[in-house]
């Protein structure tokens, strides 16, 4: 075997390895949490979905998307329209079309479905938004969120407008979760490996070099925004299967905010900090509600004033930049050494 | 009819430009795009009023007369936007414009929540300057006297701040700073005094918004600057990053293309007048992918 190889198939262990810390967290957990824990584990599961598809995109690109919480409600609510009861339907978005209307669908081909619109309006908004340089496409993709809220707010007899659609089917468990954010961290590992995502991370190396060297940024950087708005996608339509109720400021600025502040805490270079990053602020989020309802030290009650979870986590994140940009795992991978995977006997330099 | 909607394009592109200036100014000097800047309007709005989570509103700066309230609240966002310059954005000086597009967004999230914690999430009804609700008769058509005063301000605003960019001393190395801003230190430019100096200028067009933006709406929301900090960075998009004459320029297009819609969209379709004023402006920038005015900068050179 040569060093390439090895190194390849070392390299290969990477989400082999983040799918086996999944797994322990949700043993470790179903073992020896409670019910609320085990809620939360659900939620950081779907999160971790989420901010996989995110890092797909921004991770090998180098351009934050301000819009991919867009895609997460365009998700959401094409499970909804598949998989309600048509009586529910027809009382709360009586302006469906009547085959969507009709329609009573389980839910996994429904999540299918709705990360594929999502990348069908990725693929069209994309178009547009990644012929803009860097910074541009990133405020383009903030109007493009926006753009998503209004018509979601705005198109009652379809969307429900701002009041929320309710009575989804509640299917989400930590294994539900587990398993689409497995399959998110195995497709994000293979596109990362591919010719197009090394492509990817050629331009956000050095965008002049990589055009130079014939590399055409705007189709890799389009074909990696439709496959993350899948996940997307599916990550938005396992969050209001497991809440059972969705609403368009659900999927606004707080989820925008949040699936950041994971990927810069975690470290936006590599699949790993994405990962971990989704662990680290999830665990923390749960601490700090529970800091926010109150407990009791001793005689005193204790509790922070609301809000103050996301002003802690907006303090973290500068802290983060300011002291170690590149996240906690700066951009490295948890891998085995490519030695082990290579075998002893043929050992490389 | 027609000079109605003149001058409501007048005073809404105005307001909008103060805004995209406010981006574009710091965008020059540091390639930061300031995702805190709606935060610092929301902040200044808030400083109007006595700190309570009550439903409503007590005057504190905002009982002031006019002539004590506009320099303090000015010095109010120029102060907030030093401080976060000085506390975020100068440990950051060398990170890459994306960690500190990414800090300022968080930034404004922080803000956000503290103005929360010390006011509540409920909008409050202020009142300020009711007079000036009133409309007056000005060349045969019924204009809000507020409008021609914003109108008039933001001429006098624009003046100005053209005037010091132009003829001081400070302007002269904000402009430097902006052409290439490696260049400009070596040829003796404070980088320090340019950088707050940019900041301190935004903060005060942050509060020259707020200002509008409450003696308009008469309502103080946490959330109300989220929606002008959109356009305006739509309106520094389009104008061309970093170009000064283009925000303006974009500015008070895009409150004309606002202002047209409304008026010409059907009545059912009204309430997705920003949705149809996005769509049109990624139109814009599929044409002109640099913006309208593109500065000799923009481009990364080798």
């Amino acid at each position: 075997m040569t060093e390439h190889q090895a190194r390849k198939l070392a390299s290969l262990t990477t989400p082999v390895l983040l799918i086996a810390l999944l797994t322990a967290f949700v043993l470790l957990i179903g073992a020896f949490g409670d019910r609320s824990l085990g809620r939360m584990a659900a939620e950081t599961l779907i999160r971790v979905t989420l901010v996989v598809g995110f890092w797909i995109f921004a991770g090998n690109s180098g351009v934050i998307s301000f819009g991919h919480a867009a895609f997460a409600c365009v998700g959401a609510y094409v499970s909804a329209w598949a998989t309600l009861k048509p009586a529910m339907k027809s009382l709360l978005l009586p302006g469906l079309p009547d085959w969507v209307a009709q329609a009573e669908w389980h839910v996994l081909p429904a999540a299918v479905v709705a990360g594929v619109v999502a990348a069908l309006v990725a693929l069209l908004a994309g178009a547009a938004i990644l012929r803009l340089s860097g910074i541009a496409a990133s405020i383009a993709s903030f109007a493009f969120l926006a753009m998503v809220n209004t018509i979601w707010s705005n198109w009652t007899p379809v969307t429900g407008g701002t009041s929320s659609v309710v009575g989804l089917a509640r299917y989400v468990t930590p294994w539900v979760g587990l398993g689409w954010a497995a399959f998110a961290i195995l497709v994000a590992a293979i596109y990362g490996a591919s010719a197009s995502g090394l492509a990817l991370r050629a331009t956000r190396e050095d965008e002049v070099a990589a055009s130079a060297s014939g590399i055409d940024r705007y189709r890799h950087r389009l074909a990696a925004f439709t496959v993350s708005a899948f996940f997307c996608g599916v990550g938005g339509a396992l969050m209001g299967h497991f809440i059972g109720v969705i609403n368009p400021d659900g999927f606004y600025l707080s989820l925008t905010f949040l699936m950041l502040a994971m990927l810069v805490v975690g470290g936006i270079g590599s699949l790993s900090g994405a990962v971990v990053g989704v662990l680290v602020v999830s665990i923390a989020v749960e601490g700090l509600v529970r800091l926010e309802k109150g407990v009791t030290l001793g005689a005193t009650q204790f509790a922070l004033p609301a809000g103050s979870q996301e002003i802690l986590i907006g303090l973290a994140m500068i802290l983060v930049l300011i002291f170690r940009p590149a996240g906690l795992l700066a951009g490295r991978d948890l891998i085995l050494p490519a030695a082990w995977v290579a075998g002893r006997a043929k050992t490389p330099k | 009819m027609t000079l109605q909607l003149l001058f409501d394009a007048l005073s809404l592109g105005g307001i909008y430009a103060i805004a995209a200036l406010g981006i574009a100014l710091i965008f020059g000097v540091m390639k930061l795009v300031n995702f805190a800047h709606g935060q610092f309007i929301a902040f200044a709005v808030f400083a109007l009023i006595v700190p309570s989570t009550d439903a409503v509103a007590v005057m504190g700066l905002g009982a002031a007369p006019a002539l004590v309230l506009v320099p303090a609240l000015l010095a109010v966002g120029a102060g907030l936007a030093v401080a976060s310059e000085y506390l975020v954005f100068r440990p950051l000086r060398n990170a890459s414009p994306v960690a500190l597009m990414v800090a300022s967004f968080a930034l404004g999230v922080v803000i956000q929540n503290v103005l929360l914690v010390f006011y509540g999430g409920r909008p409050k009804a202020i009142s300020l300057w009711p007079d000036l609700g009133k409309p007056v008769q000005l060349l045969g058509a019924e204009v809000p006297m507020l409008q021609i005063i914003v109108i008039c301000a933001v001429l006098l605003v624009l003046a100005l701040l053209a005037l010091m960019l132009k003829r001081s001393r400070i302007g002269l190395e904000m402009r430097a700073a902006a052409e290439d801003f490696g260049m400009a230190r070596l040829l003796g430019v404070r980088a320090n005094a340019v950088i707050a100096g940019a900041f301190a200028l935004s903060g005060a067009l942050a509060a020259t918004v707020a200002l509008v933006l409450v003696a308009q709406t008469g309502v103080a929301d946490v959330r109300m600057g989220g929606q002008i900090m959109l356009i305006a960075f739509i309106a520094t998009v389009v104008g061309g990053m970093g170009s000064l004459p283009g925000a303006v320029a974009a500015g008070f297009a895009i409150g004309a293309a606002s202002v047209a819609l409304q008026a010409a969209l059907p009545i059912e379709a009204r309430p997705f007048r920003d949705a149809f004023l996005y769509g049109l402006v990624i139109l814009v920038l599929l044409l002109r992918p640099q913006g309208l005015f593109a500065s000799a900068s923009a481009k990364p050179r080798v």
